[in-house]
């Protein structure tokens, strides 16, 4: 190190870092670093978007899985260094724009500047002569200058303009803060539910009742409103013809809703694209598909299982996968799983596959399992999972596996007697997603305020013009000069400095 | 008139279009050729291309229209890709044409009519699909809104671009581009179609599209890759007008932005479709049934 120069105290290397971080280059830095580091997000499945994408993916790059999760790339948007991006950005946005907001306020109550001595210099410049007076020419000028703010010198005016452009510029990058600050209070305090109605049932908003739930970490039980509703019908069109053969559309569900306990139910249709709202809290139609009756008898032939059971769709054909699990049944306990096909078709090459999916010819093919389900030893298990480890096949006499297939109002016999299955008929079921966004207005709010402050920060041109006068005492005319000053970089300066020029009383020769 | 009639009436209105753009970019290459007749005006051939234009334009929006009445029921026509990019190219044209006057752009016309040409050819080759209707999750007053002005800005982007690209190739080279104009009118053509396109471009992407977004899918912003994509975008674009106030980045650096944000504007207009398709929720290829994320309720 030099002894020349005295090493920076604390003090002046903090300011020196202050200063480079609000300076517009690193700005402009931190804006690209932003736009680079999104783009990982992008490409590498994303756990908080699509989990089941991620899976697949896991399962294919097995090297690179755990380097990619250390480093973040399952979850960019949450991650260390794409926040540390955003963090720096905003800090550096707050930087610069509070000091610019106190120069702006500053120079708010600061009159036009005084006339420079010579408007020849300036970028626009007319000058003329007008038989008009001095006293008159300047009161012309007045009228001409109207939307400028206006200063009178002795013998001179100065007239500025379009102070807006720094407001809307400010304006903007405020907003920015209010737009994060909104989608911040929302997630703070908001939450995010899943669940699966089946029609004809009900739901009532208690945390116990979602198949998924995610609040946020100032979120409080309490914050659920104390709603519940029916699914009264839901209904779903099928393209029969043409190109869209099979694609689904005109989704809707009633609902009865009861807004708090004791009101009376209102019935209201719940569609893709419109949303319900109780208080505020909004449910939203986000799928649909089939649950077929089951109805269960063990081997001493009671009941041990008898309602709708939910089969996933695996696609927009609506073959559907689904599991039964029978913990009642006695000797053992029972498990099925298998497809739910809407349409059933089979070919010996195809095997069972479906043709529409619309309940037209609805077929179910479940494996049957007995054995223990697991479901004892305290561990969460998913519903739509047959925990087989403990389960055996029930096989059939030749030793093949019992594969039981199923047309409404079928009942088919377990082999051994085990009991029965029948598929008593088929319901349909909707996932519902049920969320409060409390900021989501505010974020709404600002993003409007920004782009009318963005707008005022492109269109609004800043410009100073000056009026002089000198009486000419050769030919008692007035000799008028007028100058320009424009600020922004898209300018029509000189048809505004002719058109004063011309307001004043230049003649064209 | 049946469907069918409308969509071929809609396939004729592109090659008609095409073989206008087509004249019109003859005529404008010829009269820049041709010596001038008067020193005070374009030649003939230069203004034949010019006034052809708006015709080419107007077959062009006739191939829009029909195209939307060609579906049952009838509808926008941007349900897909093909659609997506014929309605596009329409917008770079009508920009174009809207300030043409304005912002003395006449010199433009063969950069603007040649890149219509290309456009339309390669949409045409291999992006075509036949008319289908639109899923629910599109069927909104809010995909109107939102489209048109995504469709708007990118009119002015590719325009910007355009004279962001030129700003660079007369730099470097710049005996060549003799018909172009000076770079100062180049950086402030480009600046004016950026500053235009920026705020529709914000409303498309940050407004309505979350707007959208909230009422569709129950979430405002998902981080989907379209949604990803039109973020680096916007970024980009206030990269570059962060860059034209920048000490070092004015001009030709700016330019290089301006340019990098375009990239990955057409990027996400074609690519996340081909390459992210099953991923987004914006691919149109797949149905509401796929949207269905099921956990297990543990």
């Amino acid at each position: 190190m030099s002894n020349t120069t005295p090493a920076l105290s604390a003090a002046e290397l903090l300011r020196w870092a202050w200063r480079q971080l609000t300076s517009m280059r690193t700005a402009l830095m931190l804006l690209l670093l932003l736009a680079i580091a999104a783009v990982p997000g992008s490409v590498v499945p994303q756990e908080a978007i699509n989990a089941s994408a991620l899976a697949n993916w896991q399962d294919a790059h097995p090297k690179l899985t755990p380097i990619y999760d250390k480093i973040g790339l399952f979850h960019v948007y949450s991650s260390v260094w794409f926040g540390a991006v955003y963090v720096l950005l905003m800090i550096s946005l707050v930087g610069c724009i509070l000091p610019r907001c106190a120069v702006y306020w500053r120079a708010l109550k600061l009159p036009p500047p005084a006339t420079p001595k010579h408007l020849s210099r300036l970028p626009e410049h007319a000058k003329f002569s007008v038989e008009a007076s001095t006293d008159e020419v300047l009161a012309r000028a007045k009228a001409a200058l109207k939307s400028y703010r206006i200063a009178q010198f002795d013998n001179s005016l100065g007239a500025q303009r379009g102070h807006l452009r720094e407001a809307g510029n400010l304006v903007f990058h405020l907003s920015i803060l209010i737009v994060l600050g909104g989608f911040a209070f929302g997630s703070l305090f908001g939450f995010k539910g899943g669940v699966v109605v089946v029609t004809g049932d009900g739901f009532s908003n208690a945390i116990t009742q979602y198949d998924d739930f995610a609040p946020g970490p100032m979120f409080k039980p309490t914050d659920l409103e104390p709603f519940n509703f029916k699914l009264q019908k839901f209904n779903v069109e099928f393209i029969t013809k043409g190109r869209s053969f099979g694609a689904a559309r005109n989704f809707w569900a009633d609902l009865a809703i009861v807004d708090k306990p004791g009101a009376t139910p209102r019935v209201e249709r719940l569609a893709v694209n419109h949303p319900l709202s109780v208080g505020s809290t909004d449910i939203f139609l986000i799928g649909h598909g089939y649950a077929p009756h089951i109805t269960v008898r063990d081997g001493n032939g009671d009941i041990a299982y008898s309602g709708p059971s939910v089969f996933l769709p695996e696609g927009t054909d609506f073959r559907s996968f689904g599991v039964v699990k029978v913990p009642d049944a006695k000797p053992t306990q029972l498990g099925f799983e298998g497809e739910f096909y809407p349409t059933y078709a089979f070919t010996p090459e195809r095997g069972a596959f479906t043709v529409f999916p619309d309940a037209l010819d609805p077929a179910m093919s479940l494996l049957s399992y007995q054995g223990d389900l697991g479901l004892d030893d305290g561990r969460p298990q998913s519903v739509y999972v047959l925990d087989k480890s403990a389960m055996k096949p029930i096989l059939k006499a030749d030793g093949k596996p019992a594969r039981l297939d199923l047309h409404p109002n079928d009942t088919v016999k377990l082999p051994d007697g085990l009991g029965t299955v029948t598929f008593d008929g088929l319901s349909r079921f909707v996932k519902l997603q049920i969320s409060r966004t409390p900021g989501n207005w505010v974020a709404l709010l600002g993003t409007i305020i920004g782009l009318i402050g963005l707008m005022g920060s492109l269109f609004v041109r800043p410009r100073r013009v000056w009026v002089r006068v000198q009486p000419d005492a050769e030919t008692g005319h007035t000799l008028v000069e007028v100058g320009g000053l424009d600020r922004s970089s898209v300018s029509d300066l000189a048809t505004e400095v002719d058109r004063i020029a011309d307001a004043l009383g230049r003649e064209h020769t | 008139m049946s469907k069918l009639a409308f969509e071929s009436l809609s396939q004729q209105a592109v090659v008609g279009a095409g073989v206008l753009y087509f004249l019109a970019f003859l005529a404008q290459l010829a009269g820049r050729r041709v010596a001038q007749p008067a020193a005070d005006g374009p030649s003939v051939l230069a203004n034949l291309g010019v006034t052809m234009l708006p015709m080419a334009a107007l077959v062009h929006l006739g191939a829009l229209v029909t195209r939307g009445l060609a579906a049952e029921p009838v509808r926008v026509p941007w349900g897909n890709m093909y659609e997506f990019t014929l309605t596009a190219t329409f917008a770079v044209v009508a920009t174009y044409l809207a300030t043409m006057r304005r912002w003395s752009l006449r010199w433009m016309a063969p950069w603007v009519t040649g890149f219509a040409i290309v456009v339309l050819m390669a949409d045409s080759l291999w992006l075509y699909e036949g008319v289908t209707p639109l899923r629910d999750a599109l069927q909104s007053p809010w995909l109107v809104i939102h489209v048109v002005a995504a469709i708007i800005a990118t009119g002015a982007f590719v325009l910007g671009g355009m004279a962001s690209g030129l700003y660079l190739l007369k730099e470097r080279w710049p005996d060549r581009f003799t018909k172009v104009p000076t770079l100062e009118v180049l950086d402030q053509l480009a600046y004016r179609m950026h500053a235009f396109g920026f705020p529709v471009w914000t409303f498309a992407a940050l407004i309505t599209g979350p707007i959208w977004a909230h009422q569709a899918w129950g979430s405002a912003w998902n981080w989907d890759p379209k949604e990803v994509w039109a973020f680096v975008t916007w970024v980009g674009y206030a990269a570059y007008l962060h860059a034209r106030a920048t000490a070092g980045w004015k001009g030709s650096r700016a330019a290089v932005v301006a340019l990098v944000a375009l990239a990955t504007l057409i990027f996400n207009f074609v690519g996340i479709n081909f390459f992210f398709g099953s991923g987004s929720m914006h691919s149109y290829a797949q149905g509401l049934v796929e949207h269905l994320v099921l956990r297990s309720p543990v």
